[in-house]
């Protein structure tokens, strides 16, 4: 009984069920190492930029980071208001700046707003140059003379230290201050403090009840910060430009103080978010749906005339003698080889008014001299340049699909009595209808994407979504706007792909064999 | 590899040398971004050339990537890897760079030599440093040109012709971009020069210029690339377009084609190079020397030699000599001549700052309708 129970043991005494795990799992890893190489490229060059780019669209950590008490401070903010927020956000808006423009953030942020609230930028660059010139040198100045301690950096050190609760804005501008200077490299003891700090102070001082401190430092500064020339913040801000009274710029930087933002995805639909939620773009500035619409249109026709042109010319491929086929195999591969930017200069040369096409029709009389056709700069131009090139990727897989189709069947069906046309419509067209599949869903997908033949070939009307998304990442560097309009294309190959696999079925696509 | 064997046998060589511990601060190769073609051969035979037979360790190499400067720039600094050492940018780049913090901020004075004559840099460069990274090279200027042949026995003087479709039948070719085209439109609309950017700021304003070019609209062909312009004006395609000044020169002198210039309301436009940030201390040091030599007097106006764009340095211009191949006088060539430059218009780069990617969405799709 026992010899049964007992584990069957391998020669070296080990179980042989360990000793098979063992072997098999060893397998695996060794299979595992052999495509380890592809999984990491398509890992790194493929998923990674993909998952990038759905972050970048909604990512919108700027205005958090660089202005955090502001937006800290917006929040108590009622956005209804008709007027410009109270003295307590200008004070974090002003201890904020101050530290942007130290790490040279400032512009960036306003470059970031502008795409929400023209002239941002440059209300923000302005300002930059202007916010370390405020009056607040004067709290500083009567500060320092009040008592000498105030100039020392370890004097803050300490009291950002043990008063942290009761000076608040203190200790929050003096760590932040504590961060820019040993950035700087120097060290922040020998510094001297910025205005930025005695401002906090003199806020706290005056928030705090009176005489409420254990320090007499502080208890003496409080009765005497009473007596100081206030300075007003808002002031400060209105005398750079009067557009910081305004409620709208606020509101603008409360609506995008989230982390997160469907701003992007809002603007890649013609819409926008404002404070009043989400709206309808101005007439005059809806572009985008117009763009989807009409790239998925184009792209359509594009696969259909790929579908005409290219289906007899890979009949013939399929059924003439190989040494016949060959040679125009080679014609079918010949611009296949040929540089892409070559090709589409040459429709250039060829298409424009002056251009072969126009000359010739010209000299036969079939167009006037005076109503030359308009063939480029315009969609006419895009869809046949863009069906030239695509052609190729339609040719190849109908081809192989079509020379797996046997001979014998249409000969078969003839045979039986149907007429060549029913044996081909009846017989032979439903075995291609693969090919046709395979070569469609590669074009579409080519054409949706194609960015260069458009830009060159056409013109205004036809250009599609690719050239604004080159537009928004090399020009314009709104690289989130960019990052949700090619997120929204790729979502829509993915559900045309879905589409096409619930009508036709992705099993009936074949690119050859 | 070659290249680490050859610091290494540089730096070795140095150490051993000893006294020239100097030029051990400075990296060996430096790396030069710019438009390609004729401009950037005028860069490298006015400044890269002389300073390599100054200086033989150094090996230059261009990257014709300034048409995409701003995006590679912004890519490299996220990535921790900026390749680049000088770029050659127009000035609207150079401010997005500066407020993108990608440009470094430069003391002009310090950095860049003084005229022969002992006036400062940011003097003798005048009003054309428009940001804190900017060092400006050149002038040149978004003008028109017209085929001699199709515009009859008046040639256009001015440049509201390129509206006048009654009088100039046939196509014109305008920038794809709402920039100059806006200004034009309201100029030829009877906007007084001074008042075009009011005029621009309002709903109103742009309205006014969109009506404007819709006069032409569908006259117009747009072009993107420099080269476009020039193509399309030597095949007969249009009859008048804008282009940069230096493309038409070299339509007109260097091939001989039937088109003239119109110079006039032409709009002034600076480029000029940017430091990156995030350069290491001994590049840093080479692309500083290299840029001090670049925008020195002399090398500003000996690329006029090549090209026909105005130095920058109120000093270079009467350096201007004659060009280098064709042997023509080249300062009737310079956007700047003042025979040439009776009616300018200077662009606004702070206002299109900030107005540049709503009007450009608006320009959109404007077009797109």
């Amino acid at each position: 009984m026992t010899a049964i129970d007992s584990p069957v043991l391998t020669a070296d005494g080990t179980p042989l069920k360990a000793s098979l795990r063992r072997a098999l799992r060893r397998e695996k890893a060794r299979a595992f190492l052999l495509v380890a190489p592809l999984l990491l490229f398509v890992l790194l060059t493929f998923i990674a930029p993909i998952a990038d780019m759905l972050f970048r669209s909604v990512e919108n950590g700027i205005v958090h980071d660089t202005i955090p008490r502001t937006v800290q401070a917006l929040r108590n903010w009622d956005p209804e208001e008709s007027g410009p927020p109270g003295d307590d956000v200008f004070e974090a808006f002003y201890t904020d700046m101050v530290f942007a423009v130290e790490r040279k953030s400032h512009t960036r942020l306003g470059s970031r707003l502008n795409y929400e609230r023209t002239g941002l930028a440059s209300l923000f660059r302005k300002s930059g140059r202007r916010v370390g010139k405020f009056d607040t040198k004067d709290y500083a100045d009567a500060f320092k003379t009040l008592d000498p301690a105030w100039e020392d950096a370890a004097t803050w050190d300490v009291l950002a230290g043990s008063e942290a609760a009761s000076l608040p804005r203190t200790a929050s501008a003096h760590a932040t201050w504590l961060e820019a200077v040993q950035a700087d490299g120097s060290d922040p003891l020998e510094g001297e403090p910025w205005d930025v700090l005695y401002a906090a102070l003199y806020a706290d001082l005056m928030q705090a009840p009176a005489g409420g401190f254990e320090n007499p430092l502080l208890n003496g500064a409080q009765s005497a910060a009473a007596g100081f020339e206030p300075v007003s913040l808002r002031e400060q801000f209105a005398a750079i430009d009067e557009d910081w009274l305004d409620p709208q710029v606020w509101r603008t930087i409360r609506t995008y103080a989230g982390r997160y933002t469907p701003g992007y995805f809002l603007n890649s639909v013609d819409l926008k978010l404002t404070a009043d939620g989400v709206q309808y773009r101005d007439e005059g500035d809806r572009i985008y749906i117009l763009l989807f619409g009409r790239t998925l249109y184009m792209s359509l026709v594009i696969t259909i005339s790929c579908i005409l042109l290219g289906y007899p010319v890979a009949f013939l491929l399929a059924n003439l003698p190989l040494r016949t086929a060959n040679i125009l195999m080679i014609l079918v591969l010949l611009p296949f080889w040929t540089s892409l930017l070559v090709r589409t200069s040459s429709w250039k040369v060829l298409l424009q008014q002056q251009g072969v096409i126009n000359d010739i029709l010209v000299a036969l009389r079939i167009v006037d001299d005076a109503s030359r056709l308009i063939l480029i700069n315009n969609q006419t131009g895009t869809i046949i340049a863009m069906t030239h090139i695509l052609l190729p990727f339609m040719i190849l897989p109908l081809y192989s699909v079509m020379k797996t189709i046997p001979p014998s069947y249409v000969r078969a069906a003839k045979s039986l009595g149907a007429t060549d046309w029913t044996a081909f419509w009846r017989v032979y067209f439903p075995n291609s209808v693969p090919g046709i599949g395979a070569g469609s869903v590669l074009v579409f997908i080519l054409a949706i994407g194609y960015y260069i033949t458009p830009e060159l070939v056409g013109g205004t009307r036809g250009v599609f979504i690719s050239n604004r998304i080159a537009y928004h990442i090399s020009s314009s560097l709104n690289w989130g706007l960019a990052a949700a309009l090619g997120t929204i294309l790729l979502f829509a190959v993915l559900i045309l792909y879905w589409t096409y696999d619930r009508i036709v079925g992705i099993d009936n696509v074949k690119l050859g064999g | 590899m070659k290249l680490n064997k050859t610091v290494i046998a540089a730096a070795a060589l140095t150490l051993t040398v000893g006294p020239t511990a100097v030029s051990a601060q400075l990296a060996d190769d430096i790396t030069l971004v710019s438009w390609g073609g004729a401009y950037q051969k005028s860069q490298h035979r006015a400044y890269v050339e002389p300073y390599i037979a100054d200086n033989p360790d150094v090996t230059a190499v261009w990257d014709e990537s300034s048409y995409e400067a701003v995006a590679k720039l912004r890519a490299m600094n996220e990535a921790g890897n900026v390749t680049w050492d000088l770029v050659d940018v127009v000035a609207s780049d150079a401010i997005r760079l500066c407020d993108e913090g990608l440009a470094m901020e430069i003391d002009h004075d310090e950095l860049l030599a003084p005229a022969p004559d002992g006036t400062s840099a940011s003097e003798d460069f005048g009003d054309l440093i428009v940001s804190d990274c900017f060092i400006p090279q050149i002038v040149y200027s978004t003008t028109f040109g017209y085929r001699t042949d199709m515009v009859g026995s008046t040639p256009p003087t001015d440049v509201c012709a390129v509206f006048d479709t009654a009088m100039y039948p046939g196509k014109r070719s305008l920038e794809k971009r709402p920039i100059n085209n806006m200004e034009w439109a309201l100029i030829c609309d009877g906007v007084p020069k001074a008042d075009v950017y009011d005029v621009l700021e309002t709903e109103e304003g742009q309205a006014r210029a969109f009506a404007k070019l819709d006069t032409i609209k569908d006259d117009v062909i747009w072009w993107s690339a420099g080269a476009d312009t020039p193509q399309l004006l030597a095949d007969g395609e249009v009859v008048i377009g804008s282009t940069y000044n230096g493309r038409l020169f070299s339509v007109i002198e260097e091939q001989d084609q039937p088109v003239g210039m119109l110079w006039d309301a032409q709009v002034f436009d600076l480029d000029g190079w940017i430091i990156p940030v995030g350069l290491s201390e001994e590049r840093l040091a080479r692309a500083k020397d290299f840029v001090r030599f670049a925008t020195d007097t002399q090398r500003l106006a000996d690329q006029a030699k090549y090209i026909s764009y105005g130095p920058a340095r109120m000093s270079s211009a009467p350096l201007v000599g004659q060009h280098a191949d064709l042997g023509i006088d080249m300062a009737p060539h310079m956007p700047t001549d003042p025979e040439n430059a009776k009616n300018t218009f200077l662009y606004n780069y702070e206002w299109w700052a900030d107005y540049r990617d709503d009007l450009d969405a608006k320009f959109q799709a404007w077009l797109a309708q």
